[in-house]
């Protein structure tokens, strides 16, 4: 009898009892025999010229092990997009806390000694901090123009639009960094030798950006490094590409010293060192009829990159491509760029861009409903894209969306209406508080953009096992989110198993194959569909070899294979779509296979004593697909939206000199349990051709909504126009008094 | 862990004659170390600046919270928990309580202590402002005896106090009489409140910390007592604000003329959790909304 | 090591001796010397509660607390909360209701939920909130977790 599907049922996570008893291994629970610790000697400056290292007195300097740029035995870069970031510093400062030397010892506290005990003579250059001084040039600090890259996409004729358009309205906005703040911080453990190669155990999304980069670093062949994914903290992106530079750093140690080392950030070096979310700013104008329908979209975003161009370019793509939201708009023009500056690089984070513009877009609609006195929901109405419309960047949406069937139920669930009107007629009472509601419509491409999976090439594989398990062999990590359990699903129901007969290797690059990293919510939808293929493809190899018999057992099949005929191994590689076109010169076509559509309902109350925003209630509703998981994915949904109302409300990145100033979680805040409204999820399933069983991608989603939900919602409550993000009692101050006054 | 434990050292005290002891005898070498809350994360920063700690977790003398007919004693030692489940602080101090119900979470009002808060003299710490309106006295020991000093002339600028370096604070007392004039006339209404404005709800540090008490008869202002932490370089009692509106009518000119007041109480700045702009503005705001 | 003392106390119901700096933080003292892992290390300042144990039976974040004033007392952290095999309630619920998802705050959340029943055995959902404020998960918005400890309340009656 076959057994019960698993996917659509929230079956128990399949490390979940290692993390509830402790068991669970995560790097820094790892030791080795005659380890040393790894730390490393950071720029205090944000920008000039190394002329001196001093090691001063106090610590047993010839005990300790010391890695400068010089002893970097192949590239001294970074390899991602661009070679222009450096492992460590040789001679030019970039940005401040960038690694300039590394020290390891067996006594990690004497270590923190010696660190505080080296010293530099640094001449100091001019340093650029803000976007307009990056776009002025005053100084040039990276390339010829300070621009990492730049996209121009559109279509139709939008000056002729603005030209005969009866209303034009425009508009700034802007949002700050954010800290991914994962509990876990970075770390990384390392071996390395000339005889050995070099391994690397650590906290991580991407084993094979990690694999591929310390090729270079060490000018091997990827046959002799390998990198193995211990359990991960949570990542959002921020264990997407820094990763690299520690297990680059941990190795560089560990070859110099020919002992293995470990380094571990601590929360204030995780802080202060490692990527952020992009800041960005959002220039929108928009024409439009007096009845409401988009006439024309003239977008310029803009995000700060850093010091080195890291992932800006894939960040400032994600975010143009979604900058004019779930709208048609026949004539339309997008300005991208992304710009250097001397902040420490800037990187993934959840969203990858997305988030920025998608803020600016659904507060700039909230404001041009206003301007031609029309309800907010019902000029999303009469813009939202159908099938068969075109976006931006060309592509004819194939999704069988119903945006307003989306924003209906969302809207309903929150009583959106009803509060919308009781709100305001209560808000012109005197008060100490104010009530508010807002919303925002947006959509997520799943998977990476363009012709991204065709150069990626992703591979799964499965092998059955002597004991009749099936062991997938993915790439793709479990950082929380629910990898080894909807992989487990998904494997199950191809194989026709329970799922215990599934087993998911530990992510180890001398083990599974390339599936890509683990990011832009691809893993169930992209790398799922490989893993649903191979599953497909082990079980027609057992029937082919007489093995399993249509209603057979597949473990015994498994089992008696393996015994006669030794291993077995099925695979699945990514096909491209031939349907979709993607022009990646022009910037049009195709952008995703397809996207996650959503509605989000913020509802507040601003203190009009204090200044501070309390969240009520919250609603998200969303099309994602198939649910493999049901309880997984409302706790992808509420964790993505408790990241984000902690961007709109309270995580503030300050800037000191190019610094982090508030490298604490003391200081730098996000939500508490007593933070956060309920948060009502609801998905609508529609059921994508190319996922598995159905399903896209989820967990980027969450990120988009809340913030334009809240600043209208803050909107709603006090009249002011909330324009930065985050929405900080101070600015909230500030913004009441001008309009008070 | 950025400090090597290597230059540190700690000795316990197993009761207060030995802690006074070490105190005494090398005046100024050895700093009392209490629950660890404050001084462990500096330790853990690699910037506690005190090499040598005398730990006084296991004298028992030190906690404890004892009701007299006419006072209420906290020892030094008491815990944020230990405030919270005492019905007398409770149903008498209420703004005592709430400092403790809004200072860090669980784990960390199981370990924080009353008189660790004080020594660590923060201008942002929550339990001061609660103090200073109640008129909490300190009991200050050292070998050479004991002496009390009222609170509200303990800190005399940031991080700086009237304790000498062989002294210790043993004990907060907080006067119980004010309760005793609770029956008066039809007219008269005592107010209380605290507000923590740290933004979020928990774990926070404050950006502004008020607290007050006000007995209205009639209207009319009567005793007044407002103290607010993170807006000077001390926790500070708001003596201006309260003499501007003592009895006064309370309305708009009085309320005008309290928030003008106030600017000489406190002298905010403009730091990494916020503005000098932003507190300046929200405690006129706080004290508006006491007076309304 | 200067100024090295022996101190005793007890781990999961089990008695142990270091000889170790007065200072050092019991959660290093958890972690390297006793290798018990499951205790972890989120900020190092007492903010995020991913180190959290019960020290004779309260709640307290282990990265603040120097070893010195452990001698004598009881230890209890995540290896100590199961009865072998057999999970505590908690931990049962935060599987079923999706209570962990990477994992790293969750042995401390267990802890402080397992302290809040121990106290409180039918707390209301404020009570709940109130009492994991100091424990910051960055994966799961809390909502997960709110209904594992609603969820192990229900199985485990007040004993």
């Amino acid at each position: 009898m076959p057994p019960v599907p698993a996917i659509g049922r929230a079956i128990p996570r399949r490390e979940g009892v290692a993390k509830v008893t402790g068991r669970a291994r995560y790097v820094d629970d790892l030791s080795l025999p005659g380890m040393l610790h790894g730390l490393t000697v950071r720029s205090p400056v944000p920008r000039g010229i190394i002329r001196a290292v001093h090691y001063g007195a106090g610590v047993p300097w010839d005990e300790i092990t010391v890695v400068t740029a010089a002893d970097i035995p192949g590239r001294n870069v970074v390899a991602l997009i661009l070679d222009d970031q450096p492992y460590l510093a040789a001679d030019r400062i970039n940005h401040a806390e960038e690694p300039i030397l590394l020290l390891a010892h067996a006594d990690k506290q004497l270590l923190e000694e010696a660190r505080r005990l080296v010293t530099f003579d640094i001449e100091p250059l001019p340093a650029v901090f803000t976007l307009d001084d990056a776009l002025s040039g005053a100084p040039i600090i990276w390339g010829e123009n300070n621009l990492f890259k730049s996209y121009f996409v559109g279509r139709g004729d939008v000056d002729a639009a603005f030209a005969d358009a009866p209303i034009v309205v425009e508009g700034v906005y802007e949002t700050g960094a954010q800290e991914q703040l994962y509990i876990e911080p970075n770390g990384m453990l390392a071996v390395a030798g000339d005889a050995s190669g070099v391994t690397v155990w650590g906290s991580m999304q991407c084993p094979y950006y990690i694999h591929k980069a310390i090729a270079g670093l060490f000018a091997m062949p990827l046959e002799r490094i390998r990198v193995v994914q211990m359990e991960t903290g949570g990542g959002f992106g921020g264990k997407e590409e820094y990763p690299s530079i520690i297990a680059g750093h941990a190795a560089l140690l560990a070859w110099k010293s020919g002992r293995p080392v470990k380094m571990i950030y601590d929360r204030a070096e995780d802080m202060v060192a490692t990527t952020k979310r992009h800041p960005s700013r959002t220039r929108h104008r928009t024409a439009v009829s007096r009845d409401g329908t988009l006439l024309g979209m003239d977008i310029d975003f803009m995000i700060d990159g850093g010091a080195y161009c890291t992932l800006s370019p894939v960040v400032l793509s994600r975010g143009t491509i979604h900058a004019s939201g779930p709208y048609f708009c026949p004539n339309i023009r997008i300005r991208g760029r992304a710009v250097a500056t001397n902040l420490p690089p800037h990187g993934a984070f959840r969203g990858f861009g997305a988030p920025q513009s998608i803020f600016a877009l659904e507060r700039h609609m909230d404001r041009v409903a206003a301007a031609i006195g029309l309800q907010p929901d019902e000029l999303r109405r009469r813009n939202f894209i159908r099938p068969g419309q075109v976006s931006a960047v060309g592509q004819v949406m194939a999704d069988r969306v119903d945006m307003d069937a989306i924003l209906d139920r969302a809207l309903d669930m929150a009583d959106y209406h009803q509060k919308r009107t009781r709100f305001a007629a209560a808000n012109v009472a005197a008060g100490r508080t104010r009530k508010g509601i807002g919303f925002a419509t947006f959509m997520h491409g799943a998977g990476f953009t363009g012709s991204g999976e065709d150069h990626l090439a992703s591979i799964v594989s499965v092998e059955a096992t002597a004991d009749g398990t099936v062991r997938v062999l993915s790439a793709s990590t479990e950082i929380g989110q629910g990898t080894n359990t909807i992989f487990s699903q998904i494997a199950a129901d191809a194989l026709g198993v329970d799922v215990e007969a599934i087993e998911i290797a530990q992510p180890d690059t001398a083990v599974v194959p390339n599936s890509g990293p683990t990011v832009a919510s691809r893993t169930c939808m992209v790398v799922g569909k490989l893993l649903e293929t191979a599953c497909r493809n082990l079980r027609a190899a057992l029937t082919d070899s007489g093995h399993l018999a249509s209603d057979g057992d597949l473990r015994q099949a498994c089992r008696a294979y393996v015994r006669e005929r030794g291993p077995l191994r099925a695979s699945a590689h990514y096909q491209p779509n031939e349907a979709a076109r993607w022009d990646d010169e022009r910037y049009q076509g195709d952008a995703y296979g397809s996207y996650a559509w959503a509605a989000y309902v913020a509802e507040v109350t601003v203190d009009l004593v204090t200044f501070e925003t309390r969240i009520d209630d919250f609603v998200a509703v969303q099309e994602v697909g198939r649910v493999i998981h049901p309880v997984l994915a409302t706790g992808q949904i509420e964790g993505g939206v408790a990241q984000a109302i902690g961007w709109a409300l309270y995580e503030d990145v300050v800037w000191r000199e190019g610094r982090m100033a508030n490298s604490q979680m003391t200081n730098y805040i996000m939500p508490t349990s007593v933070d956060l409204p309920p948060i009502r999820v609801h998905f609508e399933e529609v059921p994508y051709q190319h996922g598995p069983a159905g399903a896209k991608g989820i967990g980027e989603l969450p990120m988009d909504g809340p913030a334009p939900a809240i600043a209208n919602a803050i909107a709603h409550a006090t009249g002011v126009d909330v324009r930065r993000v985050p929405f900080t009692p101070e600015m909230l101050a500030h913004l009441v008094e001008a309009a008070g006054a | 862990m950025r400090s090597w434990l290597a230059q540190y050292e700690m000795r316990s005290a197993s009761d207060l004659g030995e802690a006074l002891d070490l105190l005494s005898r090398w005046p100024g070498e050895w700093t009392p170390f209490a629950g660890g809350t404050d001084l462990m994360v500096l330790l853990e920063a690699g910037k506690l600046p005190r090499r040598r700690f005398v730990d006084l977790w296991r004298i028992n003398e030190l906690r404890g919270i004892a009701a007299s007919a006419d006072s209420v004693r906290i020892g030094a030692l008491a815990t944020y928990t230990d405030l919270l489940t005492d019905p007398i602080i409770a149903a008498e101090f209420p703004l005592v309580a709430a400092a403790a119900r809004e200072t860090g979470a669980v784990a960390i009002q199981n370990r924080g202590t009353v008189g660790g808060n004080i020594a660590n003299a923060s201008p942002a710490a929550d339990l001061p402002p609660a103090l200073l309106v109640y008129g909490a006295a300190l009991e200050l020991a050292s070998s050479r005896g004991r002496r009390h000093v009222a609170y509200e002339s303990f800190h005399f600028g940031y991080k700086r106090m009237d304790l000498a370096a062989d002294e210790l604070i043993v004990g907060v007392t907080l006067p119980r009489e004010r309760r005793a004039q609770g029956e008066r006339g039809a007219g008269w209404q005592h107010r209380e409140t605290y507000r923590k404005v740290g933004t979020r709800r928990a774990q926070a540090i404050s950006k502004i910390c008020f607290a007050a008490s006000v007995d209205l008869d009639g209207g009319v202002v009567r005793d007044i007592r407002i103290a607010l932490g993170s807006v000077a370089p001390t926790v500070v009692r708001a003596r201006s604000a309260e003499e501007s509106v003592r009895n006064q009518p309370i309305g708009s000119q009085t309320i005008a003329a309290a928030r003008l007041a106030l600017r000489a109480d406190i002298s905010p700045i403009d730091d990494i959790r916020s503005t000098a702009d932003y507190r300046l503005r929200v405690a006129g705001n706080l004290l508006e909304e006491l007076l309304s | 090591m200067p100024d090295a003392m022996e101190v005793s106390f007890v781990v999961n119901a089990g008695a142990v001796q270091v000889t170790t700096h007065p200072m050092a933080r019991l959660l290093d003292v958890l972690r390297t010397t006793l290798h018990l892992t499951g205790t972890k290390e989120g900020c190092g300042e007492g903010e995020c509660g991913a180190c959290g144990v019960l020290l004779d039976g309260r709640l307290v974040n282990s990265c603040l607390v120097p070893i010195g004033q452990v001698n004598g007392s009881s230890v209890t952290t995540i290896e100590g909360v199961a009865s072998g095999e057999q999970l505590h309630a908690v931990q049962q619920a935060f599987i079923d209701c999706g209570g962990a998802q990477c994992g790293i705050c969750t042995p401390g959340m267990v802890l402080a939920a397992a302290a809040l029943l121990d106290l409180n055995p039918s707390p209301s959902l404020d009570q709940i909130r109130i009492g994991l404020a100091g424990n910051l998960c960055r994966c799961t918005g809390y909502m997960r977790i709110f209904e594992a400890v609603v969820t192990a309340m229900r199985i485990k009656p007040a004993s």
